[in-house]
């Protein structure tokens, strides 16, 4: 006999899958099982429909789909006997859930089974509209619920109670008709109706004020005494934990009066008895009363206050940290987080306890821990805590160290007193855990670096002795290199020594070792290196006896496999070779990045600049992706929001060619640009990959108008490749030297654009009722931009009254329409009317304009409409 | 409503009772249960039994070779969970005497029976172990 027939027992089938060694034995089995349980379902096999649905359960346990037992569930609850139905109803609470189509079918047999006479059947209804029930059902359904919460048997009414819950949570507009029968259960005995009744309660506040209101009025009372009832009851063998009576009562009760005493002076008042009493006489030796100390606890800590309660909450709470069970130190963690709104002064007095939490081997308490240490940081503590933190840091799991990290830069950001405790502290942090240290967090600490400038010699030198110590992690030899790049003069010279430096020597080559380690090194990420070219770039200006050796190394760059250092380091020993003139004023330092723009941007939704996702998606010319680019550009980028910044002539006017802020910042690059110094240039050449269209920003002096024309990439191909000879030939002053640099493409002469050549008219559009004319002009200095008049003439013997016209431009054109200068066109050519059109053409030059129109207006109150294509623009447009 | 799932999981991590009372996917279930298993099951006894996971809390004991791990609300009384899986364990108990692996494998309707008599709709029901079982224990008579 075929094992897996759909005879096999369930038994059977449970032996068969434990025995599987493999998953793909496994999903074998199961496999085969379903198919025999379809093929049973198929023939509508009623003896095995019971067994079936077992399987499918157990089935479904596993992760395996089982939708198509979803109907013989139904089935089942539909047949009379009590076994059948139990087994139904289960199967329908676990196959099934509230999102299914099938479920409106169960409606009717639920309404039934509600009403049955057998009142365990009604107790499986119930349970099962409890779990699955959606808001149809329970509007269908109410009625019946709220009428078994009267029903004699208690163990019906506690199914009754939990059921309503579902219900106005469902649909909370059927509360109010759920607050008096609510009401009633709370002055119950049976536990189980107590322990829902409360339940209720609870959950009907949460959704009704009325009922908030309703029940701390009349209920209060009844709830205190009920506590006190349970809490001073006898020994009661069936609901006894450990010696105390039905701790899960107590729990809901207290969780109960919390919500009613919470904003509520009077209900507070009556409950402080009791409270005090279950704070004081609960035992605390045993889990289930520690539950019930802890509820107590926050129900104290949210309600009115009362003094004395809270000191006594408060040393409970005490007494559960230094508890040697983990459980009720966590519990007690999680409860101080709370208790720190109230009483903060409390909470400080265990900051010692908690710290030691912070270094516990267990990760649950640990993460409590530091986020309550976060909460109690301030001004005054944040020096002795902050270096508690770091320490750690050092022995600190793996696992751990992320959120560790994450925390003391967030806490030594928002605390610092002073700003050489921020770099010290970050110097650390970066040394430590360096890899953890997410980006924003290294541009922040650059920023602030670049604000403190007596501290630039201090900075570079601890980031010199940082990178020998721990140059695995990437962040720090990040920061490393930018302030090498940046600062490299003050390290070697020993600039701006502060009392507590030992004194270092560092010669200019050894300063450039660490660039060229970390160029070379294989783990350095594509950014690193970046940073690391550019350092090089900069040293090399500062260096001049290194800078034979720099160009080395970025001709080694230039075999890189990577598009981006490729380009870079062809780009930069140009610089090198070609254009020594203007080097030193391109590699000058970065002018000091703002602060407020910084932590604005960081605050602020939109990024002003390219964020690494948009720059992601960014291509170079030959089609490469060139994601790891964008911190880079980001870092350098911070410029673009600064003030104008001193800066030297050549650099400028290099500037004002190369012309263009590139950075898409456009708001602020108005105002910035004619400041920006030669490092500027540098980003400008490093954003390349923002798309041409946006390099369009206005400048307005004339070589950016040739400038324009080109894509950014072809101006900088032309950097790279300008031929010696021009470049030896070029004349001292700036200007020449640019066109060189532009190679080929500089001395194109500007005129023909800034005259604004004068266009034919044509007719645009022409019917037997209408004439549109077009009138072309330029606005000088922007090719893009048409400007079109247009002249329409009523050649018909009526008048148009509402003369509307629209027009209609595919994508690669903008269209403005100007308000027309009427509505009403006269008869018979006795009048014009006129409107001006701004076409914006992002083709300019490939592609020549084109447009659709649609011309609308009334003779005599009744509706035309005209509709035409104009192609005979003059192709120049 | 306070629990959001009951899993009963072995040693080695595989599901032998799942009740869920949110609605998930089969694939976010098996994708839960996997993670939480691992956390889980990883730590040691001295650890405390909670867990914190996406935006549940775990709660979690070991019975022998039986793991019992309880989903909760994140304001919900970890203490009392706890407390509440060991009712749960001596309600069984009381049942088949001795409750292992095995029974509840081969009795999953039986658990699930006794877990709808607990809690309903993520909300602790009844805690009395004569009230949980009177409804089995009659359906077992009358069959």
């Amino acid at each position: 006999m075929n094992p897996f027939s759909s005879g096999t027992r369930l038994r059977d089938m449970i032996r068969a899958i434990r025995a599987c060694k493999t998953a793909a034995e496994e999903r074998a089995v199961v496999r085969k099982e379903c198919a025999a349980i379809r093929a049973s379902i198929n023939e509508n096999d009623q003896e095995y429909r019971h067994r079936n649905l077992a399987k499918l359960m157990f089935i479904h346990m596993l992760g395996y789909p089982t939708h198509f037992g979803q109907m013989e569930c139904l089935k089942l609850i539909a047949s009379a006997g009590f076994p059948e139905k139990r087994i139904g109803y289960l199967g329908l609470m676990l196959l099934l859930d509230e999102r299914q189509e099938v479920l409106m079918l169960v409606t009717n047999s639920l309404k039934q089974d509600l009403n049955h006479t057998n009142q365990y059947i009604v107790g499986l209804a119930l349970c099962a509209l409890g779990n699955i029930c959606s808001a149809e059902m329970a509007r269908d359904l109410a009625p019946e619920v709220e009428r078994l919460l009267q029903f004699r048997d208690p163990n019906i009414r506690k199914k009754a109670a939990l059921c309503s819950i579902r219900i106005i949570k469902k649909v909370p507009d059927l509360a109010e008709n759920f607050i008096n029968p609510a009401a009633a259960l709370l002055k119950e005995k049976h536990h189980g109706v107590l322990i829902t009744g409360v339940q209720l309660c609870t959950d009907l506040c949460k959704v009704s004020s009325e009922a908030l209101e309703h029940f701390r009025k009349k209920c209060t009372e009844v709830l205190v005494k009920t506590l006190k009832d349970v809490a001073n009851s006898p020994y009661a063998p069936e609901y006894d934990v450990g010696g105390i009576t039905d701790p899960f009562l107590h729990i809901r009760l207290l969780r109960f009066l919390r919500v009613l005493g919470q904003g509520d002076a009077d209900a507070s008042d009556s409950m402080n008895d009791i409270l005090a009493q279950v704070a004081t006489k609960t035992e605390s030796n045993k889990n289930a009363g520690n539950a019930i100390l802890y509820e107590c606890v926050e129900t104290i800590m949210s309600i009115e206050d009362n003094g004395g309660l809270r000191v006594l909450a408060i040393n409970i709470l005490g007494r559960f940290l230094s508890n040697r069970d983990n459980n009720i130190r966590y519990v007690a963690l999680n409860m101080l987080m709370k208790a720190i709104s109230v009483d903060a002064q409390a909470v400080q007095r265990h900051r010692a306890t908690i710290l030691e939490c912070v270094k516990d081997s267990d990760a649950s308490i640990r993460k409590r821990a530091l986020e309550l240490v976060y909460l109690l940081i301030n001004e005054s503590n944040v020096k002795p805590l902050t270096k508690e933190l770091i320490d750690y840091l050092e022995v600190s799991d793996q696992e751990f160290k992320g959120d560790l990290t994450a925390k003391i830069c967030s806490i030594v950001e928002k605390f610092s007193p002073e700003k050489i405790w921020y770099i010290d502290q970050m110097l650390k942090v970066l040394s430590e855990a360096g890899n953890f240290v997410k980006d924003e967090v290294c541009h922040a600490l650059i920023v602030v670096m670049s604000n403190a400038p007596d501290l630039h010699g201090y900075t570079v030198r601890a980031l010199y002795k940082a990178f020998q110590a721990s140059s695995e992690q990437e962040s720090l030899v990040r920061v490393a290199v930018w302030c090498i790049g940046e600062y490299g003069d003050m390290l070697v010279k020993n600039v701006g020594m502060l009392d507590v430096e030992d004194p270092i020597t560092v010669t200019e080559s050894d300063a450039v070792d660490v660039a060229e380690i970390t160029i070379k090194r294989h783990t350095s990420d594509l950014t690193t290196k970046a940073m690391a070219l550019i350092a090089l770039l900069k040293l090399s200006s500062r260096f001049p006896s290194c800078s034979e050796r720099i160009r080395d190394i970025i001709v080694q760059q230039k075999g890189s496999l990577v598009l981006e250092l490729q380009q870079r380091s062809l780009e930069f020993n140009s610089i090198l070779e070609k254009h020594r003139n203007i080097r030193s004023a391109l590699v000058e330092r970065m002018p000091v990045l703002d602060e407020a723009t910084f932590s604005g941007r960081r605050a602020g939704s939109v990024p002003t600049t390219l964020s690494p996702s948009t720059m992601a998606s960014v291509k170079v010319p030959n089609g490469v992706v060139k994601p790891a680019a964008a911190p880079l550009v980001d870092l350098l980028d911070l410029t673009s929001d600064d003030a104008p910044a001193p800066s030297s002539s050549s650099g400028d006017f290099l500037n004002d060619i190369l012309g263009v802020d590139l950075s898409p910042a456009s708001a602020h690059s108005g105002a910035s640009q004619a400041a920006k110094n030669g490092t500027d240039v540098l980003m400008d050449i490093l954003s390349l990959g923002t798309p041409p269209a946006q390099s369009s920003s206005s400048t307005p002096d004339i070589f950016s108008l040739s400038q324009n024309q080109k894509s950014p990439v072809a101006s900088l191909d032309g950097l790279s490749t300008s031929s010696p000879v021009s470049a030896h030939a070029a004349s001292p002053q700036a200007a020449s030297s640019i066109i060189d640099l532009l190679d080929g493409l500089g001395p194109s002469p500007p005129a023909p654009e800034n005259n604004g050549p004068a266009y034919p008219s044509v007719v645009a559009f022409e019917s037997s009722s209408l004439r549109v004319m077009f009138d072309f002009s330029k606005s000088p200095g922007n090719p893009q931009i048409t400007v079109i008049k247009a002249t329409f003439t009523n050649l018909s013997s009526n008048i148009y009254a509402d003369f509307v016209f629209q027009a209609a431009v595919p994508k690669f054109l903008q269209l403005h329409l100007d308000p027309a200068s009427g509505n009403t066109l006269p008869a018979s050519s006795s009048g014009t009317v006129t409107q001006t059109l701004r076409v914006t053409n992002s083709q300019h030059g490939k592609k020549s304009l084109v447009m659709r129109i649609r011309i609308a207006y009334k003779i005599n109150g009744k509706d035309v409409l005209e509709e035409g294509q104009i192609n005979n623009f003059p192709r120049e447009l | 409503m306070g629990i959001r799932f009951i899993l009963m999981v072995n040693k080695q991590g595989q599901t032998r009772l799942a009740q869920y009372y949110e609605y998930l996917t089969l694939e976010e279930r098996r994708a839960l249960e996997g993670e939480i298993v691992r956390k889980c099951l990883a730590r040691t006894e001295q650890q405390c039994s909670f867990v914190e996971h996406r935006n549940y809390k775990i709660v979690y004991r070991r019975y022998a070779s039986l793991f019992f791990l309880v989903g909760v609300d994140n304001d919900e009384n970890e203490l009392a969970i706890l407390e509440f899986i060991h009712l749960l364990v001596e309600t069984m108990d009381r049942h088949f005497g001795n409750v292992c692996e095995l029974d509840i494998m081969f009795h999953l309707e039986k658990a699930h029976f006794m877990l709808e008599e607990m809690v309903m709709n993520g909300c602790i029901v009844e805690t009395s172990k004569a009230n949980i079982l009177t409804p089995i224990q009659l359906m077992e008579k009358s069959s």
